[in-house]
This record gives C-alpha cells, structure tokens and sequence, in this order.
C-alpha cells in the first residue's frame, strides 16, 4: 500500500487527514459544494431532458468531474505539495458537489418507470465505464503532462 | 431563490459527507471505501424518497438537488475505484463499483416505496 489515499475526501490513512477537521475546512467545503453544486444546477439547465431521456445533463457533469479529480489528485499527491485546503476546497467541495451518485440512480429509476427500460440500462451501466476511464484518463495525461514515472500498476 | 436553496443544501450536504466519511472510517479500518458507499446510497434513498412524495419545487431544490446531489458524489467513488485497482486491490475495486450501483439504485428504490407507503 502507497502513502496515497484511495478516498480522495478523507483517508484516515494519511496521517495529515486524521488531525484536519477543523471550521475552517469545513468552512471551504460547504462553499466549494456550493459553487460545484451551482455548477450542476448551471449545465441541467441548459440541457433539459423529459423523464423518458437519456439524462445526457448529469453524465456530462460525472464523467468530466470524474476526469478533473483524476488530474487534481495527480498533482497534489504526486506533483507537488498543496496548500492544505486545496484538497478539501476543490477535491472534497467543488468536485464533490459538482458530481451527483443520487442524481444519477434517480435518472436510471426514472427513464425505467416512464417506460425507457433500455435507456435506463444503458445509462446505469454506461455511466460508471464512462466515469472510471475518465478517471483513469486524467489521471494518466496529468502524469504525462508532469513528467511523473510513478508506475500506472504496483 | 431556487440558486439560494440549491446553496443552502450544498453548503450542508458536502460538509456533512466529508464527516460522515470519516466517522465510517474511523469504525473500519480497511480500503474498501465504506464511507463513500455509506453516502451514496443514503442520498440515493433520501432523493428517491423526495422524488416520489414528489416534494415541491422548492424542497426539490433545497433538499434534492442541493443536499442530495452535493452529500453524493460520483468523483470520489470514481477516483477511489480506480485508485484501488492501481492498489492491486481489484476485488475490492470491482465489489466497490458493483455494491455502489447497485445498493444506490436498490436504496433509491427503497426511498420511492417508502414515498409511496406515507404519501
């Protein structure tokens, strides 16, 4: 096991993450989910879709959350020292509240019970593939990008 | 008034799953991300919940797409899934995207039956 966290909110394993919580971190995780949360609202506004749909609005919110959280953990884990509330602010906050789990279960739950069982399905499995590779995208173009020669598999 | 509830409810909602995480944590010393798991699927139930009352404009706001969706995240599992496969860990990786999807959809459920049984 690295000294990386698997869970880029909070790692208890990460000896600096057990001591952090304090009013201030919280503090620019309620303003970084707001603003993210805003964001989301930002991007279903102008991409509407009927119940029946595919809800295109929230997979163009996870999957590109999901591609930044790659790059923000890269560069603060491996590239270089962060500030420590960079983490809690744009990682815990802004990615956080930008991306949605329960927006997205509510959108398979929703295209099945408005008569859409293959775009529920195909946007219950579609989601999460899309989501891992563009985690693993960014993660892979940021350590390019940095230089770091860390190995992709331990 | 909608962006200030949907404020309101982020503000609450990601706080809290920064704290529910580590209270999880705390309990379970293992990788596999019990904590993440633990507030996807709470806020899948409570969104379910409040999409089937169906709640109204504006404590879909508040409480939906500001708590919900702010306490829920979709980076983090992400990141962690993929993290764990970096780990060697795969089971737990494969478990992890598995159990996520499929408890948040079952907890989603969950929330609308319990809707419909109090509505």
């Amino acid at each position: 096991m690295t000294d990386r966290p698997i869970d880029p909110d909070v790692d208890l394993h990460v000896p600096a993450q057990r001591a952090e919580v304090s009013g201030g971190v919280l503090a620019v995780i309620a303003v970084g989910g707001a603003l993210g949360a805003l964001a989301r609202y930002g991007v279903q506004t102008v991409m509407p879709a009927g119940p029946a749909d595919f809800p295109w609005a929230t997979f163009w919110v996870n999957v590109p959350g999901c591609l930044l959280i790659g790059v923000l953990m890269v560069v603060i884990t491996e590239v270089r020292r962060a500030h420590r509330l960079v983490r809690p602010f744009l990682g815990v906050g802004v990615l956080g509240g930008y991306t949605t789990f329960s927006t997205y279960t509510d959108g398979v739950r929703q295209a099945v019970e408005a008569g859409a069982p293959v775009t529920g399905l195909v946007y219950l499995v579609g989601t999460p593939l899309a989501a891992l590779a563009a985690v693993v995208v960014g993660m892979w173009l940021t350590r390019r990008i940095a230089g770091v020669t860390r190995a992709w598999a331990k | 008034m909608t962006v200030l509830l949907i404020v309101l409810g982020a503000a609450a909602g990601a706080p809290l799953r920064y704290l529910m995480d580590r209270a999880v944590q705390a309990r379970h010393d293992t990788v596999f991300p019990w904590g993440t798991l633990t507030v996807n699927v709470a806020g899948s139930a409570l969104l379910g919940f409040l999409a089937a009352l169906p709640a109204g404009d504006g404590v879909m706001a508040l409480a939906g797409t500001g708590f919900c969706g702010a306490l829920t995240t979709y980076s983090t599992f992400g990141y962690e899934t993929v993290r764990l496969v970096e780990e060697g860990a795969r089971f737990h990786a494969v478990t992890n995207a598995l159990a996520s999807v499929l408890a948040g959809l079952g907890a989603a459920y969950c929330g609308v039956a319990l809707a419909q049984a109090v509505a």
